[in-house]
């Protein structure tokens, strides 16, 4: 049994502990927020917070997450259903196109925001680039994450927790 | 709204899923002509066009025509045949609709109309099916180009070739908006008993000043549908847009922030399995034989299924799935193809256009002027040969499809550009009638043209069919990058004779591989002497439609080989263009805005470099100039200024957007984008080995809109053909090498060539 919180839930999973933490959150969880791009590690889509640090869920075993807090583009917004300012900025600035690597995007800049509220284009490029946008919309997406920065909502949204290594991190 | 309008989708698509209908019973009800796209046609429940009556959800709802809905309440639903890929098609479709209604935008939304074969718009590239509406003169040429296909086969549903504006929302939307209000003035007018002419509608009211009389569309409703639609109402003049033209909020965009937003791979069907597949490595062989065993034996798998070219693993899960099908010894028949390269593929393409140029077996596509004497009187001839690889699609959302089938009815869940197209190819696959397949669309992570092809729906359906149980089936990346359909690798041979003033006397062209548009290989420039060729030379490997077709190659040629022309000629890029674009103010006037806001004239610097590019594909000029830094031969692309004029900008921050879009995609292929053939079958198998733009090496791009007031043009594509030739040219300037050869990662570019001349 593998126990972690999602999301502020305490979830319990009787599954494969090698099965990849993607699927565990997409299948066995239920929350299709987190999508599948890749499965290497190479493209983002299946970005998510592993005890705030965003790590790469195709390739990160469910295991790695007992006892850990993970949180997926579902559980951005406020428990109020406010949207996390990097979220109301993708709006404001009509980032998304297909939208599909979206969720990664976002989650890839909130944990970078956690880390550094008002991050340099070098600290969004370390930052963004293990995210691919086929639809190309990265200088949308790096102005989002300007206008976010911007916005005071962004530093106490998050509390980073205990600095962790960024896993699988391309 | 989205959410809502989703939902509406969702509900429409389950009411229509399974009944049966006569085709014949609808046309007999006369409001139809032929299939699809008439205007005004008015509808309440309990209508026996039962396929459109359902629509209407309650007693409270009329169906003013095929395209937009109105409750009592006031609430206006356009119903739109496009899908949804990011490029906004359905809120500028709704947005030119509901200016011409007069509606009040915040009461519109919209659903995506459901696959059947009332809203197929392939006719709409032959017009014939438009009642009398008028077709614009820019999509003529199309019609023997990206939707001539569509419109034989008058079962498609396409979003592709950049007509969702210029085609559904000139001929559909705003046609079927105007009609709406008018058959709403017709009936205030009735009401009131007053001229119409006294009558003016704004933000869904109907006003008659004179009496000081207002009503509401919602209270008209039920009233103009009595009335019988124009066919050819008056639309609105430019000036008179109160939506068209400025910039409204995506109707998309708030769910794909959140998570909610429903991708084809995303879809849940009680009681689903999950399939993973390996497919035929080679195109075009088959299962020869293969061994389960140890897939059968691991934990979660339930099946495994021969689809005769590959063989799928349904288990409880994807992971297990995909596991499992890794472990399946799977032997594959020889094929012909089995020793070819992307090496005697490109010598093949050399071999016959040698052959078609020596024995004269080419095609034209121009053929004007004394091409041989232009050449003996030549004082210099410039040659060039340039190639492009073949190049994948690589949507982020790998190729899926879920299906379940039961009682002889089979049901599919995905994202496709065309659902209706989806729905045939699958009743084709599974020999059922049309009325017992249904298609439930979704969100696509990508389409670029890739989505245009049904394989893996009809997949999905098959391994649903045959193992009984719903089954979600999701591609590998490995899968999704060797199973395409491929933008397919070209070469394109260039002559061009110049007189001793370095006037340009002759263009001289012979490629291969033609498919769409067919105005592909042309040039703008006013060149006496023109001799554009094709011939055959076809592969084994799939071909598809690739964002832009054709110009994505022949934009790179054509614009590449003019600077040489102009470097021949002893002139500045830019300045021949516009020299050789006299009798085009509107191409000349695009390029000059491109020009001035880069600082064409300024200097670049060492190690610097600046081209510059114009296109005119899918009714849209686009004019780019790239500015790169070259570093130890490392290629930097500093910044994009583009500028386009697509006639008029409905939309014009979704236009920016689809620049920005095109012009990233476009970089993509042209500095990394490489799908190579050994032993029959693609190398690649993800993005380390297909690269793509990332955040740290997107340029800045600066779009600048201009509207002409010409022809409406299209947004999707006309941004990515440009950039290549400028980025090339941009290349040359830094660096003395040409690029001839896509992509610019080919070469090395670490010391400066004084003399001209090709690395590789």
């Amino acid at each position: 049994m593998i126990t972690f919180r999602l999301n502020g839930t305490e979830q319990n999973l009787d599954v494969d502990p090698s099965m990849p933490l993607l699927w565990a959150i997409r299948e066995n969880l239920g929350l299709t927020g987190t999508k599948f791009g890749c499965g290497q590690a190479q493209c983002g889509a299946c970005t998510v917070h592993l005890n705030g640090a965003a790590i790469r869920s195709c390739v990160t075993p469910v295991a790695a997450a007992q006892g850990s807090e993970v949180t997926t583009i579902e559980g951005l917004a406020s428990p109020e259903g406010e949207l996390h300012p990097l979220q109301q900025a993708w709006i404001d600035e009509q980032a998304p196109q297909c939208g599909y690597c979206q969720s990664g995007q976002i989650m890839s800049a909130a944990a970078l925001l956690a880390t550094n509220p008002n991050p340099d284009d070098a600290a969004i490029d370390a930052a963004m680039s293990g995210n691919i946008c086929r639809c190309g919309m990265y200088q949308r997406i790096r102005k989002s994450i300007k206008r976010a920065a911007g916005s005071k909502a962004v530093v106490g949204v998050f509390e980073p927790q205990a600095e962790t290594e960024e896993l699988n991190h391309v | 709204m989205s959410e809502k309008a989703q939902e509406d989708t969702e509900a429409s698509t389950k009411q229509f899923a399974l009944g049966k209908w006569t085709r014949r019973g609808f046309i007999s009800a006369g409001a139809l002509a032929g299939g699809g796209l008439i205007v005004g046609v008015a509808l309440r429940r309990g209508d026996r066009r039962d396929q459109v009556a359902e629509l209407v959800a309650d007693d409270s709802d009329t169906l003013l025509n095929m395209w937009v809905k109105i409750d009592e309440a006031g609430k206006i639903t356009a119903i739109v045949p496009h899908s949804e890929m990011g490029q906004g098609a359905q809120t500028v479709l709704t947005q030119m609709l509901a200016d011409e209604m007069d509606a009040n935008w915040a009461d519109v939304c919209f659903v995506e109309a459901p696959a059947e074969d009332e809203y197929a718009n392939g006719p709409l590239g032959k017009g014939y099916l438009l009642a009398g509406a008028e077709i614009p003169a820019a999509l003529m040429a199309t019609v023997d180009g990206a939707m001539h296909q569509a419109a034989k086969a008058l079962v498609q549903q396409i979003t592709g070739g950049s007509l969702s504006i210029r085609a559904t929302g000139i001929a559909g939307m705003r046609v079927a908006g105007a009609a709406a209000r008018d058959m709403m003035v017709k009936a205030a007018a009735g009401t009131w008993q007053v001229p119409e002419s006294e009558l003016t509608a704004s933000k869904s009211m109907v006003m008659h000043q004179a009496s000081n009389r207002v009503a509401s569309y919602a209270e008209l409703a039920s009233a103009a549908a009595k009335f019988e639609p124009s066919n050819k109402p008056t639309l609105k003049k430019p000036e008179q847009f109160t939506l068209m033209g400025t910039d409204l909020p995506r109707h998309d965009i708030p769910s794909k922030v959140t998570g909610e937003a429903m991708f084809g791979v995303d879809a849940q069907v009680p009681g689903m399995h999950y399939a993973a597949i390996r497919q035929a490595p080679v195109f075009g062989a088959k299962v020869k034989s293969f061994d389960a065993g140890d897939a059968k034996a691991q934990p979660g798998v339930t099946h495994v299924v021969d689809l005769g070219d590959a063989i799928a693993v349904v288990a409880t899960g994807y992971w297990a799935a995909e596991r499992a099908v890794q472990a399946v010894d799977i032997q594959w028949t020889a094929t012909e193809n089995d020793a070819v390269s992307s090496e005697s593929i490109t010598k093949q393409f050399r071999t016959d256009l040698a052959k078609a140029h020596s024995e004269g077996t080419s095609s034209a596509d121009v053929d004007y002027g004394d091409i041989s004497g232009a050449f003996a009187a030549a004082s210099q001839v410039v040659e060039a040969t340039y190639e492009v690889p073949f190049l994948a699609h690589a949507c982020m959302e790998p190729m899926n499809a879920t299906a379940r089938f039961a009682n002889g009815q089979c049901e599919v869940w995905t994202g496709t550009q065309n659902p209706l197209g989806a729905r045939h190819e699958v009743a084709a696959a599974l020999e059922l009638d049309l009325a017992d397949v249904a298609l439930h669309q979704h969100f696509m992570g990508g389409g670029f043209g890739r989505r245009s092809k049904h394989d893996a729906s009809i997949q999905a359906a098959r391994i649903a069919r045959d193992t009984g149980v719903p089954v979600k089936l999701i591609w590998s990346r490995a899968e999704d990058t060797q199973h395409d359909f491929y933008r397919p690798s070209v070469a394109s041979q260039f002559r061009a004779a110049l007189d001793s003033d370095g006037q340009l006397l002759a263009w001289d062209n012979i490629y291969h591989e033609k498919h769409e548009p067919a105005e592909a290989p042309l040039i703008p420039y006013n060149v006496a002497v023109q001799h554009i060729h094709y011939t055959d030379s076809s592969t084994h490997v799939p071909f598809g439609a690739w964002r832009s077709v054709d110009h994505s190659q022949h934009g790179f040629f054509t614009e590449a080989f003019f600077d040489e022309v102009a470097e021949a000629a002893n002139k500045d890029p830019y300045l021949l263009r516009r020299e050789l674009l006299a009798d085009k103010p509107r191409h000349r006037k695009l390029l000059d805005l491109a020009a001035e806001k880069a600082g064409w004239e300024l200097p670049v610097g060492e190690g610097r470099g600046r081209g510059i590019s114009l296109q005119e594909s899918f009714g849209t000029l686009v004019a780019q100039v790239v500015e790169v830094t070259v570093d130890q031969g490392d290629v930097s692309v500093d910044r994009v200024v583009l500028a386009v004029d697509p006639g008029f900008a409905v939309s014009p921050d979704g236009l920016t957007a689809q620049m920005e879009s095109g012009v990233i995609y476009g970089l993509s292929a042209a500095m990394y984008g490489e799908i190579n053939i050994e032993k029959g079958r693609v190398s690649q198998s993800a993005f380390a080995d297909y690269p793509v733009v990332r955040m740290h090496d997107a340029p800045t791009i600066e779009t600048h809109i201009v509207n002409s007031g010409e022809a409406w043009g299209g947004a999707g594509e006309p941004g990515t053909p440009g950039i290549a030739p400028a980025l090339a040219n941009a290349i040359y300037q830094a660096t003395g090498t040409r690029v001839r050869q896509l992509p610019v990662s080919r070469y090395d570019l670490t010391y400066r060539v004084s003399e001209p001349e090709e690395l590789i």
